[in-house]
């Protein structure tokens, strides 16, 4: 994937703050067993909820946008966590089996 | 991160040089480094070592947990000769992730006709690469059978260090530019880079095989690069 193209999410977080959008950054810093996507994979987030980019396979995404919409509005970082789904307790969770960690920044200006 | 060093970071990547990001998890505190100013210590030991394998990694220095990411260029593949394999390649290629770049003086082949809308130069590869140099993130494949256009790209991708450097001929063809390859100041274990025949050996039988073997020799040596001595 070029450096320019849409769907770079480091690009796609410049170009929205650039237009004055709150922007956070989620990264994977940690991973354990088998995890969708590496260790250093961002997704952009804005204060609407648009998202670029992926932290998983799109099974935690839609947590981790959540929190980054909070995360926006406090300005503090977070880490979160995510292990295998369990379905009976409709937790949010890697169908893979595996767990990651995935911390939550907004872009400071 | 703060917005200036995103923009740093994505201008690093940009002009394709090495960048990592340090983060301490505790603080939130975040520095940016690129291969030019990678610290002394164990923090820059930390550093090197996730940009020669392309992997992020975590690091405990005075019992702070520092979370090292990289960024390195996006691997890119410089075609010589915009022959027949290298219009199947250069479709392979943007679907694998990797840019694509075919070099060919020779006007008849260097066509829009023949190439749409990928990056083709019609010019020499010594005026191209004044302009646009190799570097460590590119494949070189040398496609043209013809000494006075291959040679200098060859030579230029071995002193580049460029992570693939293939070329197309037989091995007797391959002897003879190695001749060459020896008598323009190349020792024998960087000739021995060069990928020849080119292309993993599949037993490919036409020219989209061969860009399919190609393509798999230059992931095999991008993925598997933090085996080779870098050169």
């Amino acid at each position: 994937m070029t450096v320019t193209s849409s769907l770079d999410p480091l690009v796609t977080a410049q170009n929205w703050a650039e237009s004055g959008r709150d922007v956070a950054i989620a990264t994977v810093v940690e991973t354990w067993g088998s995890a969708p996507r590496p260790i250093g994979s961002h997704l952009a987030i804005d204060g609407e909820g648009n998202f670029v980019g992926s932290v998983s396979g799109g099974c935690v995404e839609g947590a981790v946008i959540t929190e980054a919409i909070e995360v926006i509005s406090s300005g503090t970082p977070k880490m979160l966590e995510f292990g295998v789904a369990d379905e009976t307790a409709w937790q949010v969770g890697l169908s893979c089996g595996g767990k990651i960690r995935v911390y939550v920044e907004r872009l400071g200006r | 991160m703060k917005f200036d060093d995103l923009a740093r970071l994505n201008g690093a990547r940009q002009e394709r040089r090495a960048s990592a990001t340090i983060t301490d998890l505790a603080s939130g505190e975040i520095s940016l480094v690129s291969e030019e100013t990678v610290p002394e210590g164990p923090l820059g030991a930390g550093i090197a070592d996730a940009m020669r394998s392309g992997k992020a990694t975590s690091v405990e220095i005075d019992n702070r947990i520092l979370f090292i990411n990289v960024y390195l260029p996006p691997p890119r593949i410089v075609v010589i000769g915009a022959v027949h394999i290298s219009q199947a390649l250069a479709r392979l290629a943007p679907v694998a992730g990797y840019d694509l770049t075919i070099i060919d003086p020779r006007t008849a082949f260097a066509t829009e006709e023949r190439f749409g809308d990928v990056d083709v130069i019609a010019e020499w590869p010594e005026d191209v690469l004044r302009e646009r140099p190799f570097d460590s993130y590119t494949a070189v494949a040398a496609l043209t059978h013809d000494p006075k256009i291959d040679d200098f790209p060859l030579s230029q991708a071995l002193k580049a260090g460029c992570f693939y450097v293939g070329a197309l001929g037989s091995r007797k063809t391959h002897a003879k530019r190695a001749d060459r390859l020896k008598d323009m100041g190349h020792s024998e274990a960087e000739i021995a880079r060069i990928s020849a025949p080119i292309g993993l050996d599949i037993g490919a039988a036409n020219p989209a095989e061969i860009a399919l073997a190609t393509l798999a020799d230059i992931v095999r040596s991008l993925r598997r690069r933090d085996l080779l001595t870098q050169g």
